[in-house]
């Protein structure tokens, strides 16, 4: 089970209303290598490891995926918060706010609803944790590209410190990932 | 709000820690050094939340806060209406 902390693992700091900026995080809350993906990964993953190394990490860390998750809805629903629906429209989220208003829904940055299809779950330890690992990745990189998208001092600050967890995730990973390796090769499998 | 905010951020800090040693540990069980960071670190972090709690209202809906007429869980700010300085 889960229980909820009522506070953001990070803050979130937001200086003035961004529409173009609410729209480019998206890529990270309901994109392909968003937040959402990643949680729904490791935990529907952890369920098939052989070793409680690769267990334990693939839990603490889609639990912690979920902070993230609420970071980026936090950062989205300041940069839009009290903006009028037609400068929304203005700048390209007219067909967003007709179907969702101001909620912050699962989608990707050009309005693609999330899907399981964005990830895999293989039931081979050794795949899925190169699949994790390449995720880690992914998403380090598409930090950076957002952290370059933007002036506003606080987003940069709260994307800074997401961008360092992938990079920390990518690391432990790969020790997980030389566990199983590890235990593969002692037990012969072919 | 500035004295909430500033032991907010406390726990904050003292959780990231916390997690960053969660994580290692998962990969490394055996390493003395950071297990007892981890536990100096927890107590550290029990403590300023019991603090805040007690003045600010439940952090954790099965936490320290004290009884309170009526329930205070749902009080605001939530986490994402919070604006940090
Ligand atoms: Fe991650």
């Amino acid at each position: 089970m889960w229980i909820y902390e009522k506070k953001l693992e990070y803050p979130v700091r937001v200086y003035k209303n961004d529409i173009g900026m609410a729209r480019l995080l998206m890529a990270q809350y309901g994109g392909p290598d968003s937040e959402l993906s990643a949680a729904v990964r490791y935990l529907t993953q952890r369920y098939t490891m052989p070793t409680n190394k690769a267990k334990g990490l693939l839990t603490d860390i889609g639990t912690e995926e979920m902070a993230h998750w609420e970071i980026v809805a936090t950062m989205i629903y300041k940069l839009v918060k009290g903006v009028p629906a037609k400068q929304l429209r203005e700048a390209g989220l007219g067909a967003y706010f007709a179907e969702h208003d101001r909620a912050v829904y699962p989608a990707d940055a050009a309005g693609m609803p999330w899907t399981a299809a964005y990830i895999q779950a293989t039931g081979d330890p050794i795949a899925d944790l190169h699949e994790d690992m390449a995720a880690e990745q992914k998403a380090r990189a598409t930090y950076e590209h957002l952290i370059q998208l933007t002036d506003d001092p606080g987003v940069k600050d709260t994307l800074r410190f997401l961008r360092q967890r992938e990079v920390v995730h990518f690391q432990r990973f790969g020790e997980a990932l030389n566990d199983v390796q590890a235990l593969m090769d002692s037990k012969k499998f072919f | 709000m500035d004295k909430r905010l500033s032991m907010l951020k406390e726990i904050q800090a003292l959780e990231f820690v916390a997690i960053e040693l969660n994580l290692y540990l998962d990969t490394h069980p055996g390493d003395r050094a950071a297990l007892r960071d981890f536990y100096t670190i927890r107590d550290k972090l029990f403590a300023a939340i019991e603090c805040y709690e007690k003045t600010y209202g439940p952090l954790r809906v099965f936490g320290d806060a004290p009884s309170q007429y009526p329930w205070p869980w749902i009080e605001d700010p939530w986490p994402w209406e919070i604006e940090y300085k």
